[in-house]
């Protein structure tokens, strides 16, 4: 049988030096992204409750969505998913999203009724 | 482009049908997949932390109250020292995708110079973490009984000092049920009071008996009350945070592996670098999933 662990896709991936200097570029500035949106975290987690004491859900909800554009930099440039073709992209994010979209769901729904038992039973 | 959707690639490489539906290396698709499945433990470990956090009924601790300490240094800087090991990793993610760029021009002396720097950002990150775990563990002060069966949370801020009254801000706190030291006002609880100076100085000549450092999951003798809260805050501290470091770990010796073999030119021989690519994959998952224990750990 012919091994097709072998095949040489790599070869493809090499590049110019022109196409270098462009990627290059767009690596620091993904770096200069990531490197702001980690100190507003830092600062809105440090800082951020002691001008306003109610507002601690909505900080809550910008480091949800702060994470989430971290994670999407990482996985989409650094991990250079975005430059793969539709298919493997999907047969990546697809089953991991339908597991943990689910999982979370389920987890914040019982904890919900877990903590409700503990409070009225115990 | 690593991914190269939009090149023509000749016929040997295509499968039967024609033209492959993924255009990607057997090692780098197969590392892929190791990759969700690991992403699938550490969601699972991090919901189920979601889940005893949202349904404890006790007081929980603070991040940037649990976090604040920074080596040699006495102040209190709220989570300057994990954004300091965030932000490291994070860089040496950058020289990872730095070291694949060169890779990809076949440029060796690059190679070198940025999977060196990325080896040493990690181990870096190991120390620091080491660090931080030696602190967590020896907390913040400790417990002390009086001869009125009083009893006093002894707060130091200071992980190395075994005799309290030595140090200036020595304060202690009225060790009350449900009362942690780290949570300063409790959400919807009674702030609680503090006895500084020299009222703290005679208590503490007056103790019966004082137990250094309370943070552990365990219960130490006469503790009913861990510094930290709830036991399961630490034990998912040091599992997740252990779990991540051995990933970490294991990656920095994967690239020093990987930087030998670009030493010895064994890539350059081959004609490709992708072996870099792969435990790049590796490498910026290990920081991926720190950006998610970052947040749910110690920001909210």
């Amino acid at each position: 049988m012919e091994r097709d662990d072998i095949i040489e896709y790599s070869l493809d991936a090499h590049h110019s030096e022109e196409e270098g200097r462009r990627m290059r570029r767009k690596i620091w500035l993904v770096t200069l992204l990531l490197a702001v949106v980690t100190t507003v975290e830092v600062a809105l987690g440090a800082y951020w409750k002691e001008w306003m004491p109610h507002s601690w859900h909505m900080v809550k909800w910008t480091f949800v969505v702060l994470t989430l554009v971290k994670a999407t930099y990482i996985v989409m440039s650094f991990m250079h998913l975005g430059d793969e073709r539709r298919n493997i992209r999907a047969i990546i994010l697809l089953p991991y999203a339908l597991f943990i979209l689910y999982l979370v769901f389920i987890a914040i729904w019982e904890s919900n009724y877990v903590h409700w038992v503990w409070v009225n039973f115990l | 482009m690593s991914g190269d959707a939009s090149k023509a690639l000749s016929n040997d490489v295509l499968w039967g049908g024609g033209r492959s539906p993924f255009s990607i290396s057997y090692g780098k698709m197969m590392m892929w997949f190791f990759l969700v499945s690991d992403a699938l433990t550490f969601s699972g470990l991090l919901t189920a932390y979601g889940f005893v956090r949202h349904s404890t009924t006790e007081a929980w601790p603070i991040g940037e109250e649990a976090f604040r300490a920074l080596p040699f240094l006495h102040d209190p800087y709220p989570l300057i020292y994990v954004a300091l090991m965030t932000a490291i990793l994070i860089f040496s993610s950058v020289t990872m995708v730095l070291a694949v760029e060169a890779g990809h021009r076949m440029d060796k002396a690059g190679v070198v110079k940025w999977l060196f720097l990325t080896v040493l950002g990690g181990a870096f990150f190991v120390g620091s973490q080491a660090w931080e775990w030696s602190h967590f563990n020896h907390g913040g002060g400790g417990y002390m009984t009086t001869d009125t069966g009083a009893k006093y949370w002894v707060h130091t801020d200071e992980h190395d000092t075994h005799d309290p009254s030595s140090k200036e801000s020595f304060a202690l706190v009225p060790a009350m049920p449900g009362h942690y030291l780290i949570a300063d006002t409790l959400p919807g609880g009674t702030p609680m009071e503090h006895v500084h100076g020299a009222e703290a100085q005679k208590l503490w000549q007056e103790k019966v008996a004082y137990v250094h450092g309370a943070p552990f999951p365990w219960s130490a003798e006469g503790m009913d009350y861990n510094e930290y809260g709830p036991t399961q805050y630490a034990n998912f501290f040091y599992f997740i945070t252990g779990f991540h470091g051995f990933h970490v770990f294991s990656g920095v010796i994967i690239n020093l592996i990987v930087l030998i073999m670009v030493l010895r030119g064994v890539f350059h021989r081959r004609g490709h670098y992708e072996m870099v690519e792969k435990a790049g994959l590796y490498w910026h998952f290990v920081d991926l999933v720190w950006v998610f224990v970052f947040t749910f750990f110690y920001l909210l």
